[in-house]
C-alpha cells in the first residue's frame, strides 16, 4: 500500500483508548465486569442489596439512555415519549416472544416497531424546535400510554403481560446471574455503535444539525432525512431496552413506561452529560444506585422508629430530588464533562507530574 | 440524481457546455415585505474568474449569495449554474452540485473540533451511513482514514493550519475561524466558492494571507469564485471582473480598472467627495 506509513498514524491517533494506562484501566474495568457475578452473592450480602439486578436494570437503561442521548444529546431533538417508546419495544417483543418468535428475532423486530412509531411521532419535529416539540412527544407518550392501557386484547392491561425469558442457542437467561452478561454484551454494543457512530458521518452531521441547522444545509446534510434518522434510531435503541426488560422482569404493565419514565430519562442524561457517549452510563447509574443508597438510611432508620416509615419515605425521594437539582447546578455539563476535566489530570498518571 | 450535470454528459438537445455560462443570475428581484432588496439584477460569471461583488452596506450583495444558495427564493427571475435552473434545487442539493459558501458572520460549528468541522465539509463525498458509521470497520473506518488523510494534505497545508486542527473552533481568534470557514467549504470541493466578506475584521497581514489563499484556489484548483468584499484593494488586486450594486440594482459591472473610474460607482459607493477618490487609489 503507497500510504502505508500514512495509515498507522492516523489509525493510532484514531483509536479511542490512546495511552497505554487508559487501556489497562480498560482492561481491569472488563475483566471486573466479566468475573462480578463469582462475587456478586457476598457483594450483596454486605450491602443488603440484589446488587447484580441493580446492574441488570443500569444496563438495560444504558441502552435506552443512549438511546435518547443520540437524539438529544447529539441531534439537539428534545423527546418526552421515550418512556412509552421503551413500552413500544417491550410490548412487542413480549407479544412475539409468546408467539414463539426466538429471542434473536423478537428483540430486533421490537426494535424496529419502536424505530417505525418513533419516527411516525418524530415527523413534527421536521418543523418544530425545542419546547414545542417537547409538548409534540409528550403527546405521543399519552396517546401511546393510553394504548398500552386500554387495548387488553394485545396488552393485557393493568393485569400486565407475562413474557418467557429470553433464550439463545438452548440456553436460558433465567437468572439475575446469567441475564447479567446478555445485558452486559448490549450495553456494550449500543455504547460502541454510539462512540462509532459520533465519528463518523452521520454521527457529525447530527451534531452539525443540532449545532446551526442553516449552516448544515450549506454543506449539503439534509435536515429532514437526519431529523427522521436520528428519532429512528434513537428510538430502536430504546425499543431494545424495552425488549430486553420485557425478557428480564417477565412481566410488563403499562405502569412500567409512564411519563414518569420518560423524565427520568431525560433527566439521566442531562445529569450524566448530554451529547457524551459517556452521558448515558453515568446517568443510568446515577439513577440506579442513588434511590437505593437512599434506600438503606431510610431503612436503617425504620427499624429504629418503625412508626414514622413514611416520613423517612417520602424525605427519601425529597433528598433524591435535591440531590439531582444540585448536580444541576454545579455540573450542568454532566458528569461526563467533570469526567473528561479529570482524567485529562490523570491521563498519564502514574507520570503526572 | 437529475441534479448532478456533469460538463460533457448533457443530452444532444441542452445546449453545448461551453456556451452555457458557468453562472448566471438572472433578473431576480426579492422582497422583503415592503423593501426590495433586489430589483432585477443579472450577471454571469466566467467560469475561472474571480468575480467580486461590491457596494454599500445594505446593497443586497449577501442576498445574491442567499438567493444563489435557496435560502431565499426570488420572486422572479432565475439563476442558472452550469445550465442548470437553482430554483428546481432543494437547499441541501445545492451543495452536490459543487457550490461552497461562507458566511458574512461565521457560521461554524463552534463546539466541535477544527478537523471535524473541515470534515463535516466533507459530507456529500463521504458514504459511510447509520450502519458502517455505527460499526465502524472496513468501509466506513478507511473511509474516515481515507478522507482525514485528503484533508491533511490538500487543506490544512494549503492554509497553514496544522497547528490548530485538534482545537475546538470557539476557542479560536476570529481571524483563524474565517480561515477554518474556508477550510471547510473547500473541503466540499466546489466548482463554485461564494466568499461573503471573508476578509472583514482582518488585519493587514491576515487580509494578504486570505488574498493569497484565494488565488492559490483559484488558481491551482481551477475554483470559480464569487467575492463580496469591501476592501477595495484586494478587489482591484485578485478579481478579475467586479459587479457594483447599490439599492438592490446593478449600476455597473466591469473590470477592476474600469470600475475604479466609473463615475457612478464612485458617487454611489463612496460618495462623491475627494477622500473617496484616494479609498479608491486614483
Ligand atoms: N432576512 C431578511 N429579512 C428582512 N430584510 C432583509 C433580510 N435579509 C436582508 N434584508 C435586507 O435586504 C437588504 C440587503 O441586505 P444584504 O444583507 O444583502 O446587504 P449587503 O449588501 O450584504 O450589506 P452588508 O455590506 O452590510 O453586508 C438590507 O436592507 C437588509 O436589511
Ligand atoms: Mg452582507
Amino acid at each position: 500500500m503507497p500510504c502505508g506509513l500514512f495509515f498507522s498514524k492516523y489509525e493510532k491517533d484514531d483509536a479511542i483508548f490512546k495511552t497505554v494506562w487508559l487501556k489497562c484501566w480498560m482492561t481491569v474495568l472488563v475483566v471486573l465486569l466479566l468475573t462480578f457475578p463469582l462475587f456478586s452473592q457476598k457483594f450483596s450480602e454486605m450491602l443488603g442489596l440484589n446488587v447484580t439486578n441493580l446492574l441488570n436494570l443500569i444496563f438495560v437503561y444504558i441502552i435506552g439512555a443512549h438511546g435518547l442521548n443520540l437524539l438529544t444529546g447529539y441531534t439537539g431533538q428534545i423527546s418526552l415519549g421515550h418512556g412509552a417508546f421503551m413500552g413500544v419495544g417491550a410490548y412487542t417483543t413480549g407479544i412475539l416472544a409468546n408467539a414463539g418468535w426466538p429471542f434473536w428475532l423478537a428483540l430486533p423486530a421490537g426494535g424496529v416497531m419502536t424505530a417505525a412509531v418513533g419516527m411516525l411521532f418524530g415527523i413534527p419535529s421536521l418543523r418544530l424546535r425545542g419546547l414545542y416539540l417537547a409538548i409534540a412527544t409528550m403527546a405521543a407518550q399519552f396517546i401511546l400510554d393510553y394504548a398500552m392501557r386500554n387495548w387488553t386484547s394485545l396488552t393485557g392491561g393493568s393485569s400486565g403481560l407475562i413474557v418467557p425469558s429470553a433464550s439463545l442457542f438452548g440456553f436460558t437467561f433465567d437468572s439475575d446471574q446469567s441475564f447479567y452478561y446478555l445485558a452486559l454484551a448490549f450495553a456494550i454494543m449500543a455504547t460502541m455503535y454510539l462512540k462509532n457512530l459520533a465519528r463518523t458521518r452521520t454521527g457529525r452531521a447530527f451534531v452539525a444539525v443540532r449545532d446551526r441547522y442553516l449552516s448544515a444545509e450549506v454543506i449539503g446534510v439534509n435536515l429532514f432525512k437526519y431529523r427522521l434518522m436520528s428519532f429512528g434510531i434513537s428510538s430502536f435503541m430504546v425499543g431494545i431496552a424495552g425488549g430486553l426488560w420485557a425478557y428480564y422482569i417477565t412481566i410488563i404493565s403499562d405502569e412500567h413506561f409512564t411519563m414518569w419514565l420518560s423524565v427520568q430519562y431525560l433527566a439521566m442524561i442531562i445529569v450524566g452529560g448530554l451529547g457524551h457517549v459517556l452521558g448515558g452510563i453515568f446517568g443510568a447509574v446515577f439513577f440506579v444506585v442513588l434511590p437505593e443508597l437512599l434506600r438503606l438510611p431510610a431503612e436503617a432508620a425504620t427499624a429504629v422508629y418503625p412508626n414514622i416509615f413514611g416520613i423517612f419515605a417520602s424525605l427519601r425521594e425529597m433528598v433524591f430530588g435535591l440531590i439531582v437539582i444540585m448536580f444541576l447546578i454545579f455540573e450542568p455539563d454532566g458528569l461526563a464533562a467533570r469526567w473528561h476535566t479529570v482524567r485529562n489530570y490523570w491521563k498519564l498518571w502514574p507520570f503526572s507530574y | 440524481m437529475a441534479a448532478e450535470v456533469k460538463p460533457g454528459s448533457m443530452s444532444k438537445t441542452a445546449p453545448p457546455v461551453n456556451s452555457t455560462p458557468f453562472l448566471r443570475v438572472d433578473d431576480i428581484y426579492l422582497r422583503f415585505g415592503g423593501l426590495n432588496a433586489l430589483s432585477g439584477v443579472s450577471f454571469d460569471v466566467q467560469q475561472g474568474h474571480i468575480q467580486a461583488i461590491i457596494g454599500p452596506n445594505g446593497a443586497g450583495k449577501t442576498c445574491i449569495l442567499n438567493c444563489i444558495c435557496r435560502f431565499y427564493q426570488p420572486y422572479r427571475g432565475t439563476i442558472y449554474f452550469q445550465g442548470v435552473d437553482l430554483s428546481k434545487v432543494a437547499t441541501h442539493r445545492v451543495a452536490a452540485l459543487g457550490i461552497a459558501r461562507s458566511f458574512q458572520n461565521i457560521e461554524l460549528f463552534k463546539g466541535m473540533t477544527v478537523m471535524d468541522n473541515i470534515k463535516l465539509g466533507h459530507h456529500v463525498h463521504m458514504h459511510s451511513g447509520f450502519l458502517s458509521g455505527g460499526i465502524y470497520l472496513g468501509r466506513a473506518k478507511s473511509e474516515e482514514m481515507r478522507v482525514r488523510k485528503e484533508i491533511e494534505e490538500r487543506i490544512i497545508d494549503l492554509l497553514e493550519i496544522e497547528a490548530i486542527r485538534k482545537k475546538v473552533v470557539g476557542t479560536l481568534p476570529y481571524g483563524l475561524q474565517k480561515r477554518v470557514e474556508l477550510a471547510r467549504a473547500l473541503a466540499m470541493k466546489p466548482k463554485l466558492l461564494l466568499l461573503d466578506e471573508p476578509m472583514a475584521g482582518m488585519n493587514l497581514e491576515e487580509t494578504e494571507d486570505m488574498a493569497r489563499f484565494i488565488l492559490d484556489v483559484n488558481q491551482e484548483w481551477g475554483v470559480t469564485v464569487v467575492l463580496i468584499e469591501h476592501d477595495m484593494g484586494v478587489v482591484m488586486d485578485i478579481s478579475d471582473n467586479v459587479v457594483v450594486l447599490d439599492f438592490g440594482t446593478k449600476i455597473a459591472q466591469d473590470t477592476p480598472l474600469e470600475v475604479s473610474k466609473n463615475n457612478h460607482v464612485i458617487e454611489a459607493y463612496l460618495g462623491s467627495d475627494a477622500a473617496a477618490h484616494s479609498k479608491l487609489g486614483l
